[in-house]
């Protein structure tokens, strides 16, 4: 009975806060409505008992991508009163797909639940008797370790490539230079002069 | 009782309303970007219910992946709207046509 509450509070603050995200004027707001669907999606797959993914959500997109957007719509200046234009203009399309789109989940949904589709062999059985983490370590670091290196590379390719974009050489400014300060000698930062009296130095 | 129905409903509507969102703020790109969002776990909520209610774990590896691809896609994607901002001091992405080389 629990559960069947749990499922429906969280699935009915995912869609809200979903719709919210797409509908809010200030796009702070918006952020933070992600961040909230975020949190009931974890719920919802807790739920199920994949507690490793809804921990991951929650570590990876609410601690880190939800910051992200945060960070960027407060750093850029932007006149979001304008960028709000046209949006009356674009939503009788954009319900007409809403709808049409909708009805084909619908109608794919029932499809599956009259139960025409045959499943073929399972990849990997879900184990018993053993916790979600640590079946999907063992599934990961055996028989998925390329594909996980391979997603180690995606978010190397992702952090080189975020720095080289938004990366730029200042002109004017000055920064300290460890290694040509360590390269310095005695002999090329000091002169020994023994000037006759009266005459001054030449520096 | 809850069954895979019921996930996929939910699912589907979240998927929805991230298209719904992305032809509703189609000047603002960081609402976009959000909308993609909001698709991708929809997309992750399918496969960590199939996962559950099929007894395969495969659906929830496959979810990490997504995950990881999310995360790239989100610091790439906003690491361009932030030069895009620099170049133009707006984001109107609704005429983008400097970006042609």
């Amino acid at each position: 009975m629990i559960t069947v509450i749990a499922f429906y509070l969280f699935a009915a603050m995912v869609i809200a806060s979903g719709t919210l995200t797409i509908l809010a004027r200030n796009p702070v707001h918006s952020v933070l409505w992600l961040i909230l669907a975020f949190f009931n999606a974890a719920g919802l797959m807790i739920l199920v008992g994949a507690e490793f993914i809804a921990m991951l959500l929650v570590i990876v997109y609410v601690g880190a991508v939800a910051v992200l957007f945060l960070f960027v719509v407060m750093m850029l200046d932007i006149d979001f009163a304008e960028l709000r234009a046209g949006f009356a203009q674009y939503l009788p399309f954009g319900v007409l797909l809403v709808i049409l789109l909708l009805a084909e989940m619908v109608f794919a949904v029932g499809a599956w639940t009259a139960g025409g589709v045959d499943i073929a062999a399972k990849a990997a059985p879900t184990p018993a008797e053993v916790p979600n983490i640590e079946a999907l370590g063992t599934l990961i670091y055996t028989r998925y370790l390329f594909i996980f290196e391979g997603a180690g590379l995606v978010l190397l390719v992702a952090l080189i490539g975020a720095i080289v974009l938004t990366h730029r050489v200042r002109g004017g400014v000055k920064t300290q230079n460890i290694a040509a300060q360590n390269q310095r000698r005695p002999e090329d930062a000091i002169r020994n002069v023994k000037p006759t009296i009266g005459k001054g130095v030449e520096l | 009782m809850i069954g895979l129905q019921h996930y996929l409903v939910v699912s589907a509507i979240l998927f929805v309303m991230g298209v719904f969102g992305i032809f509703l703020n189609r000047k603002n790109v960081i609402i976009i970007l959000m909308a993609i969002e909001l698709i991708l776990l929809s997309v992750n909520i399918n496969l960590v219910a199939f996962s559950a209610f099929l007894g395969d774990l495969v659906g929830q590896v496959f979810a990490m992946f997504v995950l990881t691809v999310a995360a790239g896609e989100a610091a790439i994607g906003l690491a361009i709207l932030v030069i895009y901002f620099r170049g133009r001091g707006t984001i109107a992405v609704d005429d983008i046509n400097r970006m042609k080389g």
